[in-house]
C-alpha cells in the first residue's frame, strides 16, 4: 500500500516538477528561458569539474579491488564476522559497498542466487544495501565539484555512519525476521 | 584526501605484487579512468536540465519557500549558515529528492547546495563543518523506497520483494543519525586552518 503510494508519488513527482515550476515562474513574471539557461550553463560546467577528482577516486577503488586485497581482507574477517551475525556470502558487501555502487549490487544479486532472498543471509544483504550509500563516490562528486581537496570530518564520519548502518542492519533484520 | 589517495594506490601495488596481480592491476586502472569519465557525462545532460530548472525555481522565490518551510530541522543542523541563505533551499532540495528515490535529481541539488555553502567558506579547498555534515548525510542513502534493491529481489523471486522496507528505513536512520552525530562531535579534531591575515 504505502509501496504503491510512493511508487505513484515517484512517476509523477519529476513531471510535475519540471511542468509547474516554470509555471509558477512564469506568473511571478520571471524570465524563465534566460534564467534557465543561465543555471544549465552552471549545471553543465559542474558537470565537467567533476571528471578528475572522480577519475582520481574511481581509479584508486578500481586498483584496490583488482589487487586482491579485497578477498585477502574477507579471508582475515570471516570468522570474526561470522560470531557478529554477519554470514560469510554477506561480507564482501561490507567491504564493497562504499567503494563501488555496481559492485555492490554483484554482491546483492549473487547473495540472493546463492541463498535465496527470503533467507536471514539473503534480507541482510538487501537491507544493508538500501541503507547505506556509495560513500567514496558521494564524496568525490560532492567535494569534487567545488574543488575542495581537504574533506576533515566528512570522511571518518561518513564511514562511521556505513558502519553503523551494518550493524543496524544485522539488528533489524534479526528483529524483523528472526 | 592526499594522504588516503596515495595511501589506497600504493596499498594496491603492493597488495597486487605479493598476489601477483600486477596484470589485472594494470587493466583496471585504464578501465577505471574510462569508468569515471562515463560517470561524469552521463551526469552532463541531467546537471544541465535540473540546475537550468533550478536557477528558476530560486528565481520564483520558490526554493526561499522550501527553506522556510523546514527552517527548524536545518538551524539545529547548520548553525553557521544563515537561515536565509540560498544554500539552505538547495540542502532541502536535495533531502526531499533522496528520499523520493530521485537520485537523478538528488545530485545536482545537492552540488548546488555545495556550491551555495562554499560562498561561505573562507579557505576554499578544505571543507566547512556545514560541507562535511551535508555529504556525510548524502552517503547515508535517504531512501523511503529502496526500489533498486526491490526489484532484484523481485527478480531473484522473493515471496514477498517489498518486506524489507521497514527494516531498511530504521538501519537508514540509525545511519543518518550516526552521520549526523559523527560529524557534529568530529569536527573539532578536524581543526580548520587560521583565518587568512
Amino acid at each position: 500500500m504505502l509501496r504503491h503510494a510512493l511508487e505513484i508519488v515517484s512517476a509523477w513527482a519529476v513531471p510535475l516538477l519540471l511542468a509547474g515550476i516554470p509555471l509558477y515562474a512564469l506568473a511571478r513574471k520571471v524570465r524563465v528561458y534566460p534564467v534557465f539557461l543561465d543555471g544549465a550553463r552552471q549545471g553543465f560546467e559542474t558537470a565537467v569539474r567533476i571528471i578528475p577528482p572522480l577519475v582520481a577516486i574511481v581509479v584508486a577503488l578500481g586498483m584496490l579491488r583488482a589487487s586482491g586485497a579485497m578477498e585477502a581482507a574477507a579471508g582475515g574477517l570471516a570468522s570474526v564476522t561470522a560470531t557478529l551475525g554477519i554470514p560469510a556470502p554477506v561480507l564482501p558487501m561490507i567491504l564493497v559497498r562504499p567503494l563501488s555502487g555496481g559492485a555492490a549490487l554483484g554482491v546483492v544479486g549473487e547473495v540472493l542466487r546463492s541463498e535465496g532472498p527470503d533467507s536471514y543471509a539473503g534480507r541482510l544483504v538487501s537491507v544493508m544495501a538500501g541503507s547505506t550509500e556509495t560513500t567514496f563516490y558521494v564524496l568525490a562528486v560532492y567535494m569534487g565539484a567545488i574543488g575542495v581537496t581537504r574533506y576533515r570530518q566528512a570522511l571518518p564520519a561518513a564511514l562511521l555512519a556505513d558502519l553503523v548502518g551494518f550493524t543496524a542492519s544485522v539488528l533489524v533484520v534479526r528483529a524483523f525476521f528472526g | 584526501m592526499s594522504f588516503i589517495w596515495v595511501l589506497l594506490i600504493a596499498a594496491s601495488v603492493v597488495t597486487a605484487a605479493v598476489n601477483g596481480r600486477m596484470g589485472e592491476l594494470t587493466a583496471a586502472m585504464s578501465a577505471s579512468a574510462q569508468t569515471a569519465v562515463t560517470l561524469s557525462l552521463g551526469l552532463v545532460g541531467i546537471m544541465t536540465l535540473w540546475l537550468g530548472l533550478t536557477k528558476v525555481a530560486e528565481e520564483a522565490g520558490l526554493v526561499a519557500l522550501l527553506a522556510r518551510a523546514a527552517r527548524p530541522v536545518l538551524r539545529r543542523l547548520f548553525p553557521d549558515v544563515p537561515p536565509e541563505h540560498p544554500a539552505m533551499g538547495a540542502m532541502v532540495m536535495n533531502v526531499a529528492a533522496n528520499l523520493l528515490g530521485l537520485g537523478n535529481a538528488a545530485t545536482p541539488f545537492g552540488i548546488e547546495a555545495m556550491r551555495r555553502l562554499d560562498e561561505l567558506n573562507p579557505h576554499r579547498g578544505t571543507a566547512t563543518d556545514a560541507q562535511a555534515l551535508f555529504c556525510a548525510l548524502n552517503t547515508a542513502s535517504l531512501q523511503l523506497v529502496p526500489a533498486t534493491v526491490i526489484a532484484l529481489r523481485a527478480a531473484a523471486g522473493a515471496k514477498s520483494p517489498a518486506d524489507v522496507i521497514g527494516p531498511t528505513l530504521l538501519a537508514t536512520a540509525c545511519a543518518a543519525t550516526a552521520a549526523v552525530v559523527a560529524a557534529k562531535l568530529l569536527a573539532r579534531a578536524f581543526p580548520r586552518p587560521a583565518p587568512p591575515a
